[in-house]
């Protein structure tokens, strides 16, 4: 007889652990390599096509790289507030609202100031922007026990809707043709960028040096203890007399307001102007969560698992423009991804052996 | 007059039905002790599939079917990892979420923009259709309302006062007194999340062959998310369940009725999340978590643990 033995592994080496998330991502790849054969696509095509669009030349890494900036401050700030478990699905609309915060202080104020003074202030009102946006569920949820999952899925669709209002309403500018843009930021809010490239230099060190921060924080301060106990714990969090409110508040004013960069840096250094809700973003505040979670919610590890993901949006419009695929797709593969993913944690936690035999 | 009132609650209790629907399938996992996120992919997968099988069978009840199927097929993924892996539940059900958006986008992609030649119609109950304003409004309904209404009662009688209801119901307040009475709380636990996957597709199903008649991509806009927010509301409780729904469907409708008074239509899409805010709100004031909320939900169990 063949069974199963499932028993609490009580360490794991770092080495198991990163071939247990590759072994992961294989399983997960031919698991989508099955879903592009039921859809008539020849998988090593697809896979090749993407590999080569992100990684394979020299412009597709560039891309990648671009689109690896806002899923790196996400995702940093989200493997923060998930190591508390508090579930911001809402990084979507931080990011929009920090965009939104950020182009009115470029627009209002940017044609007198000089460069060094209104980007630093354009990222503040961002960060800001995020923070407050992100600090509305936490407080629901300290104030009124309301689901955040819930209510930062609903302000998502709330301030997708309040940027749209802003964008054919009052931010319209007269001089785009009819087109439900704002105005350009003014030259001295734009941020410069790597030469031959569309990446915006200023937020990409901006999201690496958070990174950083973030990981020291998490793992070599009381706060970051702080936030560990709560998730791991929260029992003897109580106990322990740490400060449940204040510490949730605070991880979604740092996690809102990292979104709410990212925003910046997709206006100020890809956009120049704020549009439609899905051309701001194109929902790096969803595929964050897969970086987090890949990252095994250490900040530092979100570098790389940014630079991948990075990788399958560019990848995936490639595939879209060269096999016809819907944008569908890149959903598709994030989806199967997180779902081994955590199929993949069972076997960090657990030591499965398949025995030969009678059960003992 | 009458004939505006009598409109505004048909299409209340139209734009409600996918509501109840979702909602008493949630209510179903949820009292088994799992939290399932996956409504709104598994509502996309549904809507998509009923929509497909329709356009090429021009049989929408068969339709009906296959969304149903699919649905509780794609509903494994959620109930092997949650129950045989323990995993976390939240993420694992946002996963079943992009998955069946993602899905949906990709295999509608070909459909969209070609209407069907065929929908479930309104099917008006012999006689009692008849009787003045509560004829038309109530007995002259999509087959999916009369079907809603039946299974919100049924779920409710059967979780109240069944054993199979007693078994689910325990599996989520205590699984581990639950598996020493000799109940296989895991199975129970899978049957529960995969009842739900059909609940949603169902729902779904309506959206796209008795709603409207066409796929859109995006189309369940976040119904499946207000469908978690109105299982809290209505304490986990099937009945309770319709008076949500449809207040909530009132709303969807109340969208269309304010857009002639020159509100912009941008504030009037934001009205059903805030709404759900604000039923949450009222929610939270009277705490209701601690009033019916079953005491295991979204605690994996493992059995045998001590």
């Amino acid at each position: 007889m063949l069974h199963v033995n499932v028993s609490d592994r009580e360490q794991i080496s770092a080495l198991g652990t990163f071939l247990i998330l590759v072994l992961a991502l294989a399983t997960g790849m031919v698991a989508i390599g099955l879903l592009f054969i039921a859809s008539g696509v020849n998988p090593f095509f697809a896979f090749k096509k993407i590999f080569s669009g992100s990684f394979g030349s020299l412009y597709g890494f560039k891309e990648t790289i671009t689109k690896a900036i806002p899923l790196m401050l996400i995702g940093g700030g989200l493997a923060l507030v998930f190591k508390a478990k508090f579930w911001n699905i809402g990084a979507e609309s931080q990011l929009l609202m920090g965009a939104i915060f950020g182009t009115w202080v470029g627009l209002n104020w940017g044609p007198a100031l000089p460069s060094v003074v209104i980007v630093p202030l354009m990222f503040l009102a961002g960060f800001i922007g995020g923070a407050f946006w992100g600090l509305i569920p936490a407080v629901l949820k300290l104030r009124f026990s309301i689901n955040e999952v819930i209510s930062t899925l609903m302000l998502n669709y709330i301030c997708a809707e309040f940027l749209t209002l802003l964008i054919v309403g009052p931010w319209k500018s007269p001089k785009k043709f009819g087109f439900p843009y704002t105005d350009d930021l003014p030259d001295s809010a734009i941020l410069s960028l790597l030469p031959g490239s569309r990446i915006h230099t200023a937020t990409l060190i901006l999201a690496v040096v958070a990174v950083v921060v973030l990981t020291i924080v998490i793992y070599k301060t009381r706060f970051g203890y702080e936030v560990r106990v709560i998730g791991e714990n929260p029992d003897a969090a109580k106990y322990a007399g740490i400060d449940f409110s204040r510490t949730t508040m605070l991880i979604m004013v740092i996690s809102g307001g990292m979104a709410g960069l990212a925003g910046v840096g997709e206006v100020a250094g890809i956009h120049h102007y704020l549009s439609y809700p899905d051309s701001i973003s194109s929902g790096y505040g969803f595929t964050a969560i897969i970086v987090a979670w890949l990252a095994k919610l250490n900040p530092i590890y979100v570098i790389f698992s940014a630079i991948f993901f990075a990788g399958i949006l560019v990848g995936g419009d490639a595939i879209q423009i060269s096999l016809g695929l819907p944008a569908a797709t890149v959903a598709v593969f994030n989806g199967t991804l997180l779902i081994f993913l955590i199929m993949g944690d069972f076997f960090t936690k657990n030591k499965v052996r398949i025995l030969l035999g009678e059960r003992a | 007059m009458e004939e505006i009132i009598i409109s505004v609650v048909q299409r209340t209790l139209v734009a409600g039905t996918p509501l109840l629907l979702g909602t008493v399938g949630e209510i179903i996992s949820e009292r088994s002790g799992i939290l399932n996120l996956g409504v709104e992919g598994v509502m996309a997968v549904g809507a998509v599939t009923a929509f497909i099988v329709t356009h090429h069978t021009g049989n929408p009840w068969l339709g009906l079917c296959a969304s149903i199927l699919a649905g509780m097929l794609i509903s494994i993924i959620h109930a092997f990892a949650s129950v045989s892996l323990q995993s976390n539940q939240v993420v694992s059900g946002l996963a079943l979420t992009m998955l069946g958006l993602g899905l949906a986008g990709l295999l509608g992609k070909p459909y969209v923009g070609k209407p069907l030649a065929i929908k479930i119609n309104a099917m008006p109950i012999p006689f009692l259709s008849d009787i003045p304003i509560v004829g038309p409004v109530l007995f002259n309904q999509s087959p999916f309302f009369y079907l809603a209404i039946l299974l919100a009662v049924g779920v409710w009688f059967m979780l109240e006062h069944t054993l199979l209801g007693i078994r689910i119901r325990s599996a989520g307040e205590n699984p581990k007194a639950t598996e020493t009475q000799g109940v296989n709380v895991s199975l129970i636990r899978y049957l529960s999340v995969i009842a739900a996957g059909g609940f949603s597709a169902m729902a779904g199903a309506h959206l796209s062959i008795s709603y409207s008649k066409s796929w859109i991509e995006g189309m369940t806009a976040g119904r499946g998310w207000i469908v978690i927010a109105l299982t809290i509301f209505a304490l986990w409780n099937p009945l309770r369940a319709v008076v949500g729904a449809f207040l909530f469907g009132g709303i969807f409708v109340l969208q269309y009725m304010l857009q002639p008074m020159g509100i912009s239509p941008n504030v009037l899409a934001m009205l059903p999340y805030l709404a759900t805010l604000l039923v949450l709100l009222v929610g939270g004031l009277r705490d209701s978590r601690r009033l019916n909320a079953p005491a295991m939900l979204a605690e994996p169990y493992r059995r045998g643990e001590r």
